[in-house]
């Protein structure tokens, strides 16, 4: 299977902070991706990145092969959606469309006038005057009618309703049925993610915890309930992502490959938000306590 | 790419070739009366050979616009700078926009190419053109005045303003790549631009090639202003200003065969007249036969010397101090692309 994305070591410094370090990533092609974590956990860096926005000061990063941003080829091969869907204000809808026509040879007017009109803008509006739902499909149908072969969207429906974050998800994975193309997404909110991705990747104080596909990763992390012990007691391949105890209860999200056999452990499923969290909060304990820190 | 730059920029464009194409229609015209003013006190007064001494009734015709003029050459590639080059990236990065621009299927290498290029080159065109039409317009008013190379002149005529507004054009942009927001890049444009235009005004220009001298009689000239001050008793000692047609004189003093300068000492040795005015201020009849006097006296060993820069250097000056701007501008250009290309 071919990357959309790879990453090898990867870290960005502003002055004297790291936004982004150590991430080595190796992304599917095909997938819907969602980019989950806290606020300034680093995924709009992580995001520049791959867009060729920003350089990297640590690692290298390929994005379909080749050094992001670098060509005009590879810049054509990537759509970006920018957080709040930036758009020129003082510019209409048609001359948005105009403006992506000449700026991209790849460009699909047809596509993108279908567009406008199916989500309803009137092409002689200024942006402007948009809504930030009208603002987001706007910055969508921009990224879309180059016909992309990854799509890259920075927080895409923060900012907006409930509605029309629906609507506008909506829209997105008409697209991917339609045009089949890689598309990766962030969020800081699991809910928005789980109705349109398979493959997730956490990112939590500037590093990757955890990355793979949600139907391999719900597989594989358990919620264990049992009494009170010990979590270095259990097997060597069950690798404990959190815990927290009580007087007389232990509760542990493992990962692991095999069956949970011991029969004193009561075994629940996970769902997405419960495993992302499980991550974030070992990513604090971890700062807390090292001696939980990871077995490789 | 260039149709996109040329419809970002369609409402600066229209404002300032608008402006322009006003300014244009005013000087069409009254222009030609000017001209005409001019050209009919030059055949009355060239028969009778008073020309220079005449006053010219052409300083007389349009003076709001004659005053006017000036300050506009003056103050455009300065607006240019504020209004053309400060926003010209400032506001993508200000409004976010750049992270659309910079993700099409251009790089930005290209899209900054075109952009300063095309923006840049509307500016020198409106300066150029501005003072052109001006030149045009003003010529029987430098024609009369002698004044080409005087620093109250040499800047709104020519060439340099071309020169002028790329360097303000270039300074605005890259003051907006890395101020990041318009209104501070303004800010930062004005202070550059003065400060740019004083510097090369008061300490290149002069020495852009080394100056010419000229003696003159002292008779012709005068020993200069001697200020009594009246708690101390001393005098101070100002040269004579020394007027070259449309040479720009940079210094003059008084000195003898040997080259050594006229001190308020010797001239109170010479002139004991001078101290003969305790208390009451003298009367201007006294005084002016002491100067005489005076005159007289010092003229046999002293005479004026004038380091000046002759007219006939007006053009290479222009150039000089065109192409020193334009090269500060492209250098400008050039640490924009560098510094946008880092991060």
């Amino acid at each position: 299977m071919t990357a959309v994305i790879e990453a090898n070591g990867l870290g960005k410094r502003y002055r004297q902070t790291w936004a982004l370090s150590e991430c080595t990533l190796a992304i599917p092609a095909g997938k819907v991706v969602g980019l989950v974590g806290p606020n300034g956990a680093g995924k709009t860096t992580l995001l520049h990145l791959s867009v060729g926005l920003l350089q990297p000061t640590a690692g290298s990063i390929t994005v379909l092969g080749g050094r992001p941003g670098t060509t005009p080829d590879q810049l054509a091969r990537v759509g970006f959606v920018a957080q709040d869907a930036p758009v020129y204000a003082g510019l209409s809808i048609r001359d948005h469309l105009r403006f992506g026509a000449r700026m991209n040879p790849s460009w699909d007017m047809a596509l993108a006038e279908d567009r406008v009109a199916r989500v309803g803008l009137q092409p002689h509006q200024r942006a402007g005057e948009l809504s930030g739902g009208q603002r987001a499909q706007l910055a969508l149908t921009l990224a879309v009618a180059r016909r992309p072969e990854l799509l890259v969207l920075d927080e895409p429906v923060a900012s907006l309703d409930p509605l029309a974050r629906r609507e506008f998800l909506q829209g997105l994975m008409e697209i991917v049925v339609e045009h089949g193309a890689s598309v990766i997404l962030s969020s800081h909110l699991v809910a928005d993610l789980e109705r349109v991705c398979d493959y997730v990747v956490v990112l939590v104080d500037s590093r990757v915890q955890v990355a793979g596909d949600i139907d391999d990763l719900l597989a594989t992390h358990h919620r264990l309930t049992g009494a009170r012990r010990d979590p270095d007691a259990l097997p060597r391949d069950q690798q404990v992502i959190s815990e927290s105890h009580t007087d007389r209860q232990s509760t542990l999200v493992v990962r692991t490959e095999g069956p949970v056999l011991d029969p004193s452990w009561s075994v629940q499923q996970l769902d997405l938000e419960d495993l992302v969290l499980a991550y974030m909060t070992r990513s604090v304990q971890g700062n807390r306590r090292p001696k939980l820190e990871t077995r490789p | 790419m260039i149709r996109v730059a040329l419809r970002q920029f369609r409402t600066e464009a229209i404002v300032g070739f608008g402006l322009l194409a006003v300014l244009a229609i005013v000087l069409a015209v009254t222009g030609p009366h000017l001209a005409q003013v001019n050209d009919a006190f030059q055949s009355s007064c060239r028969p009778a050979g008073d020309c220079a001494t005449t006053p010219n009734p052409v300083f007389r015709v349009d003076v709001p616009l004659q005053g006017f003029l000036p300050i506009i050459v003056t103050v455009a590639p300065a607006l240019l700078g504020l209004f053309f080059g400060a926003p010209l990236i400032a506001r993508e990065l200000e409004t976010g926009t750049f992270r659309l621009a910079w993700t099409q299927s251009v790089t930005r290498r290209r899209w900054l190419a075109v952009k300063l290029g095309l923006v840049g080159i509307a500016s020198m065109a409106i300066a150029g053109l501005l003072t052109w039409m001006v030149d045009w317009w003003a010529s029987p008013l430098a024609a009369a005045t002698k004044d080409r190379l005087d620093p109250g002149h040499f800047g709104w005529h020519g060439v340099v303003p071309i020169g002028y507004a790329a360097f303000a054009f270039a300074l605005g942009a890259t003051a907006g790549v890395l101020l990041r927001r318009t209104v501070p890049a303004m800010a930062a444009t004005l202070v550059g631009f003065v400060a740019a235009r004083v510097a090369v005004g008061n300490w290149v220009r002069p020495n852009l090639a080394s100056p010419l001298h000229q003696s003159l009689s002292l008779a012709s000239t005068g020993i200069g202003s001697l200020n009594l001050a009246a708690q101390t008793g001393t005098f101070s000692l100002i040269p004579p200003s020394v007027n070259i047609p449309n040479g720009w004189v940079l210094s003059t003093a008084v000195v003898d065969k040997s080259g050594k300068a006229l001190t308020d000492q010797y001239v109170l040795h010479a002139c004991p007249g001078y101290g003969r005015f305790p208390g009451a201020p003298p009367s201007p009849a006294a005084m002016q036969s002491v100067h005489a006097s005076c005159l007289n006296t010092l003229s046999t060993t002293f005479h004026t010397v004038a380091a000046y820069q002759p007219g006939s250097r007006f053009w290479p000056f222009q150039w000089a101090e065109m192409a020193i701007f334009l090269a500060a501008a492209v250098a400008l250009c050039g640490f924009s692309y560098w510094w946008l290309r880092r991060q």
